[in-house]
């Protein structure tokens, strides 16, 4: 590629972002697979891309991991989706408080009445881990959406530009990347932490600072992804058959491009909801803390963890296997759209 | 020949990484016996704001200056009655307003200079002269608390002092000349704030020098290098990056006895667990502010958990200034009977906790059980509510403080969930409102008017009611939001009653007063705890946390 | 290689003017303005307005932005609110356990990742490599703060193998020579000190590690298997070499290309993983203080220690690019 090194750079820096939190760390090395596949699925661009998603699709329903990825999520979601409406309890009814006693490290467990017993606070746990469930799903898929939503912006408008724009275009995707690169230089949990700084710690606060942490993720990935769109056949035959610039990088390279990017959001819902759990635990979570949410849950059972540790226990298996879904499913997704790994 | 460099690279990092390991585990009995007995680590739970407690109001910097000065009066072991501290006897004149302190003979400032009357004036001299940023509410909170202004008041909303003059009749006697009489005096002495420091170390280590910019206060040499006292230990260095005071014993302490373990470290650990955790591999000796589940747990493993009185009380704070239904009575009643007080008490509180009747514990003078008592009740909130006019409808922010225990607030977090439940059964709305304890807590709640409801505690400065109820109620504060007139004049009738039966009897009709005003809720008293490894004896709890360690000793 | 590294340098350079127009704006944006940033939350009308006046609040925000840039240039950053110290001192007195704390996790990543993926990928599909491919999908997505509370419990308080929190036990009276305490142990000879504070090393360390260990496993694992089926191999399988020489020349040697790439990414990542690391642990390094800063609304150490953060990323990752050039021929630098 023109680009040479400072291009190995970029895709350091795009890998980097996950920062301390998790997950994205393992996104990021994806990226680098993703921007290769960007690269290779050009190749084949004359086709329209539903060939290779039907192809993708195939091979990933015979992945046993994807197929363990994707009942998880099924369940999660419907979970999420349906459960609230069938609580045995409002999560946040305090009714059972005369049966916990911190100070004698009295908290009811499992009963006949509550499956899963009682919180600290005289909750019933069962209910709030299922309508927690609906609000860890919310702030994931909230959070992915904004990083989606202003990542593909800046990314589509500079890779377009870089690919199609000339030498404007180049000087604008440069302004556009130092901008991404600028946040990538940011550490992922202080740009979160200085987010909900100004805006008052609340869930959409937390969804907000989540999703601004991907945005440079999925800028890095669609400009490179568009990039290297740009050199294939279909979009010089197009240019020279005068259809306008716009037209062809929003109707024909975007589509052709969002492959990867659709795989990163999979595995930036799992980042997401472990990152909500880590400001939550730094105290920058939902103020109200008897709204169920997984992370906060968790953070709150640790003070009683030496007697009742299932407190922990349940929120932190449900973030554990959520992202794990994610993940799973989001690999498989890529090994199979990784023309490289079809061998 | 650079790949063997690599494979060799790959296989020593492999081996190192494992020789820590398997290091590790063997080395256990080594890591098992690093506190040698001379050596007491305790951990707290925040940094001290500063080691010249004149300046300090916060209970880290207190009970690091604890061990290091002392105070003309002093708290008898155990209790909170003022009994002597450097002055051996103390009596007023016959007006109350000039008191006389005798002091100790041949007591000696950690400088080896001497303690004498001339000494006590020049800290009283010192602490009226305040200037600049010396007088500001942040800094001599204190001082401004039990004196009112200084010398030469630069904030016209400062009250004249209390103090009027210091005088050194000889070495051994001083007169101390109030501006009026109070219940404040003389047992605020044994406050730690009013601290005895050498005058050489305050001169030469410029004390008063609280510089740099408005932008950029630092606190002078005196306060973070060298306090100097005439207490048991001995400053010898403040580590900030680590986070740890180190003490060491004062050959020279004109006590009965001298500290029995000779160094002494401060520690902060601010995570709670982290505490109970480091306590448990005997990495610390004892933590403050154990949480009512640890009681039990520790105690089982033997600990020497102390279990101090609960001399203290949380309150539901209700703000008569914001929202305008909560200057009805009939509204702040009706929050009074939808909390459900037992459950809270019964749940978060340790054992020996009760739920409050009046604003201050019962085991001080002029506490009143024939009040007005709240018993929860929904349905008579709900019908106050009605009456009031807020059926439905009724939304108020309700502030609790973050990652934060106090000795009389266990779980801030599980007791505001729990008020909120409660509080909504009765149809009132709550919108939460989550801050940091200091300082954005602390400033948000106690100024302004954007606060609706929000929870505050007290622990007791001295055995005097008024040093609860009259340091919330006695004036008009931003904290309440209310102008009663006639309640202020009560207290300062109350205030300045010498004759102390009957001044017992003013609590009793003041404490009546409150609870039909209903200024807040008194929600409970909790016997607060610390813990001592299983090895350390010879520590008395006190009501008033003032804890001194030059007594503990090692049991082997 | 001088002017690439130039050219790196002055690339920082709009970067950084960047971040610290956005960092001006933010600290502008604050509830309550820059004073209160300054102040905290407290102070009258009075003395904020004489702050104001003070900072020059009531000028021109591009004279504001001048000065704020002319004083980071000379390395003022402000001072704590919370410590009244400079930034910069609080940051230089912590920046050395954070680097101890990151060198021991990837100490670990390392020295437990590249062997495990290695061994995985040799025996492809066989109970190791299963172990291992799921272990480390498992271990990213574990919350690092709830696995640094369980290894503490069990590793810390229940075992009793490894001291749960801090750097150094407070007791050992240790000389400080350059605030990396293993160092000064072993530059004055205070070896208990420099033991002491590796043992408190260990635990924050492999917490730490889990998710570069994670990924090194899986990326050691890919290449090698990628390596393997590459023509070289095959020819030097074909020439007859020694399989002990094929491995170490040719198929270690080349699957270590993504890894060091990894490796400087998760220096940068380490470096913001430490936040919650070193709270769980209270380990004093820039996370703890960070955390600290956070609790405290210490808004000029979070901008501060941004920054600071922010110039280091770049670095080390300059530093990265660098290395590639030395291990891989192949890649020549422009």
């Amino acid at each position: 590629m023109s680009e040479g090194l400072p291009r190995e750079n970029q895709q350091a820096s795009t890998a980097e972002r996950s920062g301390g939190m998790a997950l994205t760390q393992l996104g990021k090395r994806k990226i680098e697979k993703l921007e290769r596949l960007a690269e290779l699925s050009a190749i084949n661009a004359g086709e329209r891309g539903e060939s290779l998603w039907r192809e993708a699709f195939k091979r990933v329903r015979h992945n046993p991991a994807a197929i363990v990825g994707a009942v998880i999520l099924a369940i999660f979601v419907l979970v999420a989706v349906i459960g609230p409406f069938f609580v045995p309890y409002s999560p946040k009814d305090t009714r059972w408080i005369d049966q916990v006693s911190v100070a004698r490290n009295i908290i009811p467990g499992p009963s006949a009445d509550h499956w899963l017993g009682l919180d600290h606070n005289g909750r019933d746990v069962f209910s709030r881990m299922v309508v927690g469930a609906q609000k860890t799903l919310l702030v994931g898929i909230v959070a992915t959406a904004i990083g989606l939503f202003f990542g593909c912006l800046l990314g589509g408008l500079s890779g377009a530009a870089y690919g199609l724009g000339g030498k404007a275009g180049r000087r604008l995707d440069n302004v556009l990347m130092r901008f991404v690169d600028m946040l990538l230089a940011m550490p992922a949990l202080l740009l979160a932490v200085s987010i909900v700084a100004i805006l008052r710690p609340s869930l959409v606060t937390v969804m907000i600072a989540v999703g601004v942490v991907a945005v440079p993720t999925f800028a890095r990935l669609l400009r490179g992804s568009m990039i290297a769109q740009s050199n294939a056949e279909y979009v010089v035959a197009s240019t020279s058959l005068g259809v306008s610039r716009p037209r062809i990088a929003f109707g024909h390279m975007l589509p052709n491009s969002l492959a990867p990017v659709i795989v990163q959001a999979t595995l930036t819902l799992a980042t997401a909801i472990i990152e909500a759990a880590g400001l939550s635990f730094l105290g920058l979570g939902t103020p109200d803390p008897s709204e169920p949410e997984w992370g906060t849950m968790l953070n709150d059972a640790l003070q009683t963890f030496e007697y009742a540790p299932r407190l922990a226990l349940f929120p932190a298996v449900g973030i554990i296997i959520t992202a794990l879904g994610f993940t799973l499913l989001g690999e498989a997704l890529r090994e199979a759209l990784d023309p490289k790994l079809r061998k | 020949m650079r790949a063997p460099r690599f494979r060799t690279a790959g296989a020593v990092a492999a081996v190192a990484a494992l020789a820590l390991v398997v290091a590790g585990c063997q080395s256990e009995r080594g890591s098992e016996q690093p506190n040698k007995p001379e050596q007491l680590v305790f951990g707290t739970a925040g940094d001290p704001k500063t080691l010249d407690p004149a300046l300090a109001s916060d209970g880290e910097s207190f009970r690091i200056a604890r061990q290091m000065y002392e105070t003309l009066v002093a708290p008898e072991e155990g209790t909170a009655k003022i009994g002597p501290g450097l002055a051996t006897e103390f009596k007023p004149d016959a007006s109350g307003l000039v008191w006389t302190f005798k002091l100790k003979q041949g007591v000696k400032f950690h400088d080896g200079t001497d303690f004498n009357a001339e000494a006590v004036c020049f800290n009283f001299n010192r602490w009226y002269n305040f200037k600049g940023l010396l007088q500001s509410p942040d800094v001599t909170s204190y001082w401004q608390d039990i004196y009112g202004g200084f010398a030469k008041n630069e904030d016209q909303d400062l009250p004249p002092s209390l103090f009027k003059s210091c005088a050194a009749k000889d070495a051994g006697t001083v007169e101390i000349a109030i501006t009026k009489v109070t219940s404040k005096f003389p047992a605020s002495l044994a406050l730690p704030s009013f601290s005895i420091s050498s005058p050489k170390a305050l001169q030469d280590y410029k004390a008063d020098e609280i510089g740099g910019t408005a932008d950029n206060v630092t606190y002078p040499q005196y306060a973070m290098e060298h306090p100097t006292g005439t207490g048991p230990y001995k400053f010898v260095e403040w580590d900030r990056t680590n986070k740890v005071v180190k003490l060491t014993r004062n050959e020279n302490y004109h006590g009965a006895t001298k500290a029995k373990i000779k160094d002494l470290y401060f520690q902060t650990i601010s995570d709670l667990d982290a505490r109970k955790q480091a306590l448990r591999s005997g990495k610390i000796h004892g933590y403050d502010l154990v949480a009512p589940q640890d009681v039990k747990t520790l105690k089982g493993e033997g600990f020497n958990v102390l279990t101090r009185p609960a001399f203290n009380i949380l309150y539901l704070a209700i703000n008569q200034s914001g929202n305008p239904a909560l200057a009805k009575v009939e509204v702040r009643q009706a929050i009074a009977y939808a909390l459900n007080r037992k459950a809270i008490v019964d749940s978060k509180y340790p054992e020996g906790s009760t739920v409050a009747v009046n604003f201050h514990p019962p085991s001080l003078e002029g506490h009143n059980d024939a009040v007005t008592k709240y018993d929860y009740n929904t349905q008579k909130a709900k019908d106050l509510l009605a009456q009031a006019g807020y059926a439905t409808g009724l939304t108020l922010k309700f502030g609790y403080p973050t990652e934060v225990t106090r000795p009389y607030m266990p779980d801030p977090k599980g007791i505001f969930e729990l008020m909120k439940a409660d509080l909504e059964a009765a149809g009132i709305k709550i919108e939460p409102v989550a801050l940091k304890w200091t300082p954005d807590y602390i400033n948000k709640m106690t100024s302004g008017k954007d606060h609706d409801l929000h929870l505050l505690g007290w622990t007791g400065d001295y055995g005097d009611a008024y040093n609860f109820i009259g340091t919330f109620f006695d004036r008009q504060k931003d904290e309440w939001g209310f102008n009663n007139p006639a309640l202020f004049d009560q207290f300062a009738a109350a205030d300045k009653e010498p004759d102390l039966q009957k001044r017992y009897g003013l609590y009793k009709e003041l404490n009546k007063t409150l609870l039909d005003f209903v200024p807040g809720v008194p929600i409970a008293h909790g016997p607060p705890s610390l813990v001592l490894a299983k090895n350390v004896t010879g520590v008395k709890a006190s009501p008033l946390t003032d804890e001194r360690y030059y007594t503990a000793e090692f049991t082997s | 290689m001088f002017r690439f590294i130039v050219r790196r340098l002055l690339q920082l350079i709009p970067t950084l003017l960047g971040l610290s127009l956005l960092l001006f704006v933010w600290l502008h944006r604050l509830p309550g303005g820059p004073e209160t940033a300054l102040l905290g939350e407290r102070g009258t009308p009075e003395t904020r307005a004489m702050i104001r006046r003070q900072l020059g609040l009531d000028q021109p925000l591009w004279v504001q932005y001048g000065r704020f840039m002319k004083r980071l240039l000379r390395g003022d950053f402000g001072s704590s609110i919370d410590t009244k110290q400079p930034v910069l001192d609080e940051f230089l007195a912590r920046f050395p356990g954070t680097v101890e704390l990151t060198v021991a996790a990837l100490i670990f990543a390392i020295g437990i990742g590249i062997p495990l993926g290695y061994l995985a990928a040799r025996r492809r599909a066989g109970w190791l490599d299963n172990l291992s491919v799921g272990g480390s999908l498992v271990a990213v997505c574990v919350p690092i703060f709830f696995l640094g509370y369980l290894v503490k419990q069990l590793f810390a308080v229940k075992l009793g193998w490894f001291p749960p929190t801090g750097r150094q036990d407070v007791t050992i009276d240790a000389t400080r020579v350059t605030g990396f305490y293993v160092l000064d142990g072993m530059l004055t000879g205070e070896f208990d000190a420099a033991w002491n504070a590796i043992m408190h090393l260990i635990l924050p360390g492999l917490t730490l590690a889990s998710i570069p260990l994670a990924i090194i496993v899986r990326i050691t694992r890919a290449s090698v298997l990628e390596v393997l089926g590459e023509d070289y191999v095959r020819t030097a399988r074909a020439k007859g070499l020694t399989e002990r020489r094929i491995r170490g020349r040719h198929v270690l040697r080349n699957a270590m290309l993504p890894v060091v790439t990894v490796l400087g990414l998760l220096t940068g990542g380490l470096l913001s993983g430490a936040v919650l690391t070193e709270t769980v642990f209270a380990f004093t390094g820039i996370g703890h203080f960070i955390r600290q800063a956070i609790d405290n609304r210490d808004y000029p150490v979070m901008m501060g220690f941004i920054m600071i953060i922010a110039v280091i990323y770049v670095l080390v990752n300059l530093l990265v690019d660098l290395s590639y050039s030395l291990i891989d021929p192949r890649v020549r630098v422009r």
